[in-house]
C-alpha cells in the first residue's frame, strides 16, 4: 500500500548539508505495523513528515526517491490533492497530547471539523450526523460517557484520555495509513499499555497500515510486525520484528539492545549502617488550589517519612503527578514544607532561613531532568563549572582553570570545549556538564530528578554509568527519582513507590521486584514493556486476559 | 595564570548566543543600514563643534532667510543663521536626550523590574502598585509641574522623560524575570547556594537582555519624539539652543514662505527614527532564539 523508495532528504543550512534521510526504502501493507526505531536526529520524524508533505522546504529538500501511497506518487500531487490525502487517507498521532489539541475548542468541534469541511463535497456530512459519528468514535477509543464528554475542552481530560481523543481525530477520516510519532512517550507506563492495546485493537478492526515511530524497543517488540532501524538517516537494518531482535545483523541494533537497562544493580548488597544522612519525618506539602476554603488544595506530598543512609542510593518511582519531584525538591528545601521536618546530618533544615541554608547547600546538590533548561545558555562551560567552586571557596581564581579541567576529565568532556556554550553540545554532553556542576563542590547528597529521561538509550546508559561511577568514587548518597522502572532497578539499592503524594511501598530493590506487596506496585511492574518480542507479547496477552477477567 | 598559558592553544572558541545574534543581524540589510545611520548621526553630533561650518548663534541679519545655496547647503533661517549648523547642534541635543533618558529608564527599569520579579510576593505587589500609580499620573501635568517647580533645565528634561519611560521597562523586565525564575538553571543556581544578587546579575539579567535591548532601541525614538513634542509646546529646550523638535516648531510657523526650514530638520528627525526602528526590529529578530540562523 505504502512504498518508499530510495528516499533522500537533505537539509541545506548555513553550515552545509545535513543528510537527514539517506537512501531509505521500505514498504507497508494494509493491516501491517512497521516500527521505525532510532535515536533523536536519526531522521525518523523527517520520514513521517515527508509522507504527510509537512516538511519545511527550505531548508529540507527531497533529493531523490519516491513515496507512493496506493499507487499514487506523493511528490507529484498538487497541494489540493495532498490536502485530500491528509484528510482522508493518512492520519497522524503526535507525541504530546497536551499541545496537539486546540485548547479553545471543545473536542467535539475539533473532531467534526474534518467531516464538515471535507475537501470532497460528496463525503461532506452535516453537523448532526458528524456529531453522532464523533460520539461513536469517542466511545470506540474508550472514552466513557462520550455523549456528554464530547462538549468538554481538552484541559478537562487527562493525558491518556487526550491521546485517545487524538487517536479518534486521526481515525475520523477512516485513513488507510496511520502515522504514530512516539504516541506513548509522554504517557505513564500504565496508560501506555492501554493506549498500545487500543491502537492494536483499532488496527485489527479497520485494517489500517501503521507506521509506528519510537525509541522504545520494548514497545516496538510488542506492537510491530516489521522494524526499520535508522541511524543518522541511514537504514541500518530492516526486517521482521523477530529477526531484528533474535537474529540481529547490524552492530548498531545490537548496541541499542544492549543499552536497555536490565537486571539489578551490580555489586554487593547495600547494608544500612549508622544514622540516616537524610531524613524526612511526616513531611507534607500542600499546593494551594486557590479556592480559599482548602477544597481544591492538592497534597503533593502527604505525610512522608523516609530515611536515606550514608552511601545508599534510594530510588523514588511513581507516575506523573505522584509528587516524587516535589518530595525531592523539598528535601533540598527548594520548596518549603508545610508540615513535618527535613533533617540532614542531624540538623533540622525545616526552619532555617535563606542565609542559614547556604551552609548546607554545599553538601546537597541536584541533577535536573532537562539538560537544555538546567544550564545557563549565556555561560561557557568554564564559567558554569567554575562558578560554584569559586563561590564556595573550593577553588581560587588562579587554580580554577586547572580544577575545571580536572572536573571535565572526570565527567568525560574534552578539554578543547571549555570555552563553548551549552547550545553547542548534544543532550548527553550537556547532562555531563550539569553533573559536573553538581559534583564540583563535592556534595555528600545528590537528588537526581529523572537525570536520564530526556536522553537516548545509548546515551542514557553512558550517563547512568558515569553517575554510578562518580557516586561510588565520591561516596555520594543519592535520591534517584525516575518514572522508568528498569532504570531504577539497575542503579538503586532500595526503592520507594509513590502514588498520590504517599509512599505506598518501600523495600530493597530486588526484593520489591520479586515479591511486590502492594497492588499498585504489581500493576506498575507489569506495565513495563520488555524488549523481547516473545515475552512482550506474552505479557500483553496476560494483561489482556486478566483485564477481561476483571471486567466481566 | 601559568596553567592558562599551558592550555590556551588547544581550546576552541565557542559561539555565544550574542555571536549568533550578530550573524543574524548582519544578514538583515535594513537593520545594518539603520545601525550605520545611527552611528553616522552620533559621530556627526559628537564632532559638531569642530566640523560645523558656522557658529550656532552666528547671525547674518542682512541675509535673512535664504534658500539652500553653495554657502549654506540647507539655507538659513530668518536671522540668517546657517540651518545645517543648527541642525547639527540640534541633533546633539536630540540624540543626547534620546540616549541619556533611555539610559536612565534602563537603569531604573531593570533594577526595579528585576527585584520585583525575582522576590515576588508582597514586595512585587507593592513595587508594581507604585508603577501603576505613576502610570496613572497624566504625563503632561507631571512635566509641567516639574518645570514650574524647578524651572527649565535640560537635566530636568532627562529626568522627567526617563521617569516616565522606565515604567514600561520595569514591567517588561519583571515579566521576563518571572518566567526566568522558574527555569531550571536558576533553580540550580539557587540549589548551589549562590546569593540572590549573584543569581540576579549573572543568571537572570543576561538572559533577559534580548527583549530589553530591543525595547531600548525602540524607546530612543520615542524619547526623541517626546522631546520634540515638549520643545514644540515650549516646555523643552530654550533658544538660542536648538533641538530638532524646536527647529521643526519654527519651520512649521514659516512653512509657507520658507519650506526648507521645515523640510531639513523634519528629514533629520524622521531618518533617525526610521534608522532606530529598523535597527530595533532587526535586533528583535536577531535576538529571538526561535528564528533560525539560516
Amino acid at each position: 500500500m505504502l512504498e518508499v523508495k530510495n528516499l533522500k532528504i537533505y537539509f541545506h543550512t548555513r553550515n552545509g548539508i545535513t543528510k537527514a534521510v539517506d537512501d531509505v526504502s521500505f514498504s507497508l501493507n494494509a493491516g501491517e505495523t512497521l516500527a521505525i526505531v532510532g535515536e533523536s536526529g536519526s531522521g525518523k520524524s523527517v520520514i513521517c513528515h515527508a509522507i504527510m508533505d509537512l516538511l519545511e522546504k527550505p531548508p529540507a529538500r527531497i533529493e531523490s526517491g519516491s513515496i507512493t501511497l496506493g499507487g499514487e506518487n506523493i511528490f507529484d500531487c498538487t497541494k489540493q490533492r495532498m490536502r485530500q490525502l491528509r484528510g482522508n487517507d493518512i492520519g497522524m498521532i503526535f507525541q504530546d497530547p497536551m499541545t496537539s489539541l486546540n485548547p479553545n475548542l471543545t473536542i467535539g468541534e475539533q473532531l467534526i471539523e474534518p467531516l464538515i469541511y471535507h475537501s470532497d463535497p460528496d463525503k461532506r456530512i452535516g453537523r448532526r450526523d458528524s456529531r453522532l459519528r464523533a460520539i461513536g468514535l469517542l466511545s470506540e477509543v474508550g472514552i466513557p460517557d462520550a455523549k456528554n464528554r464530547i462538549d468538554n475542552f481538552p484541559h478537562q481530560f487527562s493525558g491518556g484520555m487526550r491521546q485517545r481523543v487524538m487517536i479518534a481525530m486521526a481515525l475520523i477520516g477512516e485513513p488507510r495509513l496511520l502515522i504514530c510519532d512516539e504516541p506513548t512517550t509522554a504517557l505513564d507506563v500504565t496508560v501506555q499499555t492501554q493506549i498500545l492495546e487500543l491502537i492494536k485493537k483499532l488496527q485489527a478492526k479497520q485494517r489500517v497500515g501503521i507506521i509506528f515511530v519510537s525509541h522504545d524497543l520494548g514497545v516496538v517488540a510488542g506492537i510491530a510486525d516489521k522494524v526499520l532501524v535508522l541511524c543518522d538517516g541511514v537504514a541500518m537494518e530492516s526486517g521482521k520484528t523477530e529477526d531484528i531482535f533474535y537474529k540481529t545483523k547490524s552492530q548498531y541494533t545490537r548496541s541499542l539492545l544492549e543499552a536497555i537497562p536490565s537486571g539489578g544493580k551490580p555489586g554487593k548488597e547495600f547494608v544500612a549502617t549508622g544514622t540516616p544522612l537524610v531524613e524526612t519525618s511526616n513531611l507534607s506539602i500542600i499546593f494551594n488550589g486557590g479556592s480559599g476554603s482548602g477544597e481544591s488544595d492538592v497534597k503533593a506530598v502527604d505525610d512522608i517519612s523516609l530515611q536515606i543512609y550514608p552511601g545508599e542510593i534510594l530510588g523514588l518511582v511513581g507516575e506523573s503527578g505522584s509528587g516524587k519531584s516535589t518530595l525531592g525538591r523539598s528535601i533540598l528545601r527548594l520548596i518549603p514544607p508545610q508540615k513535618g521536618k527535613v533533617i540532614f546530618e542531624g540538623n533540622d533544615l525545616t526552619n532555617l532561613s535563606h542565609s542559614e541554608l547556604i551552609r548546607f547547600r554545599r553538601k546537597m546538590q541536584m541533577i535536573f531532568q532537562d539538560p537544555y533548561a538546567s544550564l545557563n545558555p549565556r555561560m561557557t562551560i568554564y564559567q558554569t563549572l567554575a562558578e560554584p567552586m569559586l563561590h564556595h571557596g573550593m577553588a581560587k581564581q588562579e587554580d580554577a582553570l586547572e580544577k575545571v579541567l580536572q572536573l571535565m576529565d572526570e565527567v568525560g568532556l574534552e578539554h578543547r570545549h571549555i570555552h563553548k556554550y551549552p547550545h553547542e553540545f548534544s543532550g548527553g554532553q550537556r547532562q555531563r556538564i550539569a553533573i559536573g556542576r553538581a559534583i564540583s563542590i563535592k556534595p555528600d547528597f545528590i537528588v537526581a530528578d529523572e537525570p536520564v529521561s530526556a536522553l537516548d538509550v545509548t546515551i542514557q546508559s553512558q550517563i547512568l554509568g558515569l553517575i554510578m561511577n562518580l557516586v561510588e568514587r565520591h561516596k555520594i548518597t543519592m535520591l534517584f527519582i525516575s518514572h522508568d522502572l528498569s532504570v531504577v532497578r539497575s542503579v538503586t539499592d532500595r526503592v520507594a513507590v509513590m502514588k498520590s503524594g504517599r509512599v505506598i511501598e518501600d523495600g530493597k530493590t530486588e526484593q520489591l521486584w520479586q515479591i511486590p506487596q502492594d497492588a499498585y506496585t504489581k500493576e506498575l511492574l507489569k506495565s513495563i514493556p520488555i524488549a523481547d518480542p516473545r515475552s512482550e507479547r506474552r505479557r500483553l496477552l496476560m494483561n489482556r486476559n486478566k483485564k477481561k477477567g476483571s471486567d466481566f | 595564570m601559568n596553567s592558562e598559558k599551558r592550555f590556551i592553544g588547544t581550546f576552541e572558541k565557542g559561539s555565544s548566543l550574542w555571536g549568533d545574534a550578530w550573524v543574524r543581524l548582519s544578514k538583515n540589510k535594513l537593520a545594518l543600514a539603520g545601525l550605520g545611520l545611527v552611528i553616522f548621526f552620533c559621530g556627526v553630533s559628537f564632532l559638531t563643534p569642530w566640523i560645523a561650518p558656522y557658529g550656532y548663534e552666528e547671525q547674518n541679519l542682512v541675509l535673512g532667510a535664504s534658500p539652500p545655496s553653495s554657502q549654506h547647503l540647507m539655507g538659513t533661517d530668518i536671522f540668517g543663521r546657517d540651518l545645517l549648523t543648527r541642525i547639527m547642534y540640534g541633533g546633539r541635543i536630540s540624540l543626547f536626550v534620546g540616549f541619556i533618558a533611555t539610559a536612565v529608564a534602563l537603569v531604573i527599569g531593570i533594577s526595579w523590574g528585576a527585584i520585583a520579579g525575582y522576590l515576588g510576593g508582597r514586595v512585587d505587589a507593592f513595587m508594581m502598585r507604585v508603577v501603576d500609580i505613576l502610570y496613572a499620573l497624566p504625563f503632561m501635568i507631571f512635566i509641567i509641574l516639574l518645570m514650574v517647580v524647578f524651572g527649565r533645565n535640560i537635566l530636568l528634561l532627562f529626568f522627567a522623560i526617563g521617569a516616565v519611560e522606565w515604567l514600561t521597562m520595569a514591567r517588561i523586565v519583571r515579566g521576563q524575570v518571572m518566567s526566568l525564575r522558574k527555569q531550571e538553571f536558576v533553580e540550580s543556581a539557587y540549589a548551589m547556594g549562590l546569593p540572590r544578587h549573584i543569581i540576579i546579575i549573572r543568571h537572570i539579567v543576561p538572559n533577559a537582555l534580548g527583549p530589553i535591548i530591543v525595547y531600548a532601541t525602540l524607546t530612543i525614538p520615542n524619547v526623541m519624539l517626546l522631546e520634540a513634542f515638549l520643545s514644540f509646546l515650549g516646555l523643552g529646550i530654550q533658544p538660542p539652543q536648538s533641538s530638532w523638535g524646536l527647529l521643526i516648531n519654527y519651520g512649521v510657523e514659516t512653512m509657507e514662505e520658507y519650506p526648507w526650514l521645515l523640510i531639513f530638520p523634519g528629514l533629520a528627525l524622521s531618518l533617525t527614527l526610521f534608522a532606530l526602528n529598523f535597527l530595533g526590529d532587526g535586533l528583535r529578530d536577531a535576538l529571538d532564539p526561535r528564528t533560525s540562523i539560516d
